[in-house]
């Protein structure tokens, strides 16, 4: 595919290795940010051939994984409530609440739908004027404007039986929250290259500017991320420490401006609370005020659970999106908790760590990868 | 989940084009970018066309990283003087 080969060639991948192996001469400690590079890197075996010196750490970048259990037993609520549809992503419907999954509900006759677009959302509260269509939406920048598009569509069509619980997250704002955490050790970010395609990469100079860390957006092929490392260390070795686009094929300074606008149009900042790591300021998107008719949360707050925010307590999936531990750290990992009976998020998104390290656990250099 | 991926443009109907992506044809939402014509490459994501992706932009720093290893390879290759 176009756009895609170009960036798996074997010849440019060994030149980029032996650069960055003649470059690497001190541990490097490398968060990458999006869920979609985590998978990448360990679908791809990389770290085999890397220096042992470079070690990545996962970062939060994974919106499921981030949804709070007090959201998703919101959604639940509203499955149970008459008449009412729940639409949304597929990873969302296998995480667990705390005591049942949207998956679960279903099974007992729910209506949950699986949505590949926003769009699908409003089009089934078209099709079912008889029933409420919640969107339980959740996602980083590069999924809000899409998102908040459902609002302003429902909005033209004059739905009143289409409304979205949402939990939407900023990247900035955690990023400072792990580079203020005393337990956590970076040296250098790899940037989210699709986030990015929105928000420009102005939005991360705040990281070498106050913290002096150097940060490479990167596309997501094996070739895209070998080739963002070597421009790491070439910053460390010519003492840059600077925002950089690898991905400049899609990644401008200031990304989609008309995207940005329907985020504003639709959304403002709130105080967000993240599984695994806590309530961030103004590190959340909620519906703006005058469009509350459509946030679920205002539209059923009768039917909103009290929150009970218990992990299950073998789960350590808040270290691991912290990028504290490891998921084989987890006496869960593998045995307990598996993609197909997950008992944390990071396993249930095929972007989660912990489901990134079960399903390539036993890629090797041997096996040569592996296949899609 | 945020994944996006490269399809091509093949026909634009007002706010909605059809598009390939790795030789699946379905109908994405253009509304998200100013202006997008037929044969252009865009990022795909959540049946929303994101960002058109910069053909010319990709040809140069593909070119620029094989120029970079292809004089590596003659270096290598090329006899000792020493």
């Amino acid at each position: 595919m176009k756009f895609v080969d170009e960036y798996r060639d074997p010849a440019a991948a060994r030149y980029l290795l032996e650069q960055i192996h003649k470059l690497c001469d001190a541990p490097q400690r490398i968060m990458e940010i999006c869920g979609g590079h985590t998978h990448s890197i360990v679908r791809s075996g990389m770290e085999q051939v890397l220096p042992e010196a470079i070690k990545f750490v996962h970062g939060p970048g994974c919106p499921v994984c981030v949804t709070p259990i007090a959201k998703i037993d919101q959604a639940i609520a509203l499955a149970r409530r008459p008449r009412t549809i729940i639409a949304t992503y597929g990873d969302m419907v296998r995480v667990p609440g705390s005591s049942s999954s949207l998956l679960q509900e279903k099974a007992k006759g729910a209506h949950v739908k699986i949505v590949y677009s926003s769009l699908d959302a409003v089009r089934l509260a078209v099709e079912n004027p008889d029933s409420e269509v919640v969107f339980f939406a959740v996602g980083f920048e590069t999924t809000i404007p899409a998102n908040g598009f459902s609002v302003i569509r429902a909005k033209q069509l004059g739905l009143t039986n289409f409304s979205m619980l949402s939990n939407h997250v900023l990247v900035p704002p955690v990023i400072r929250a792990v580079l203020d955490d005393p337990g956590v050790r970076i040296d250098a970010f790899l940037g989210p290259g699709h986030v990015s395609t929105i928000v420009g990469s102005q939005d991360y100079e705040f990281i070498p500017r106050e913290y002096h860390r150097p940060v490479v957006i990167s596309g997501f092929e094996p070739n895209d991320i070998l080739e963002s490392l070597f421009m790491i260390l070439k910053q460390r070795r010519e003492g840059r420490c600077e925002v950089e686009v690898q991905y400049s094929r899609a990644v401008t300074k200031y990304g989609n401006p008309r995207a940005q606008d329907v985020v504003k149009e639709v959304f403002s900042p709130v105080e967000q609370e993240w599984r695994g790591i806590g309530a961030i300021a103004e590190s959340g998107l909620s519906l703006r005020k005058e469009l509350r008719a459509f946030d679920a949360y205002y539209k059923f707050h009768d039917w909103m659970p009290l929150p009970r925010p218990e992990e299950p307590c073998e789960c350590i999936c808040g270290e691991i999106t912290r990028g504290v531990k490891e998921p084989r750290e987890c006496a869960s990992f593998g045995t307990g908790c598996t993609p197909e009976r997950p008992l944390g998020a990071c396993m249930v998104s095929s972007e989660g760590t912990c489901a990134a390290y079960y399903r390539y656990q036993h890629v090797t250099i041997q096996t040569g990868g592996a296949r899609d | 989940m945020c994944l996006a991926v490269p399809a091509e443009v093949l026909d634009i109907d007002g706010s909605t084009a059809l598009v390939d992506m790795a030789g699946v044809k379905r109908r994405i939402c253009i509304d998200l970018l100013d202006e997008v014509h037929p044969g252009d490459y865009v990022l795909v994501h959540v049946g929303f066309a994101l960002q058109i992706i910069d053909a010319q932009e990709a040809q140069e720093t593909l070119e620029l990283l094989r120029a970079c290893f292809q004089e590596d390879l003659h270096a290598a290759a090329a006899p000792s003087t020493e």
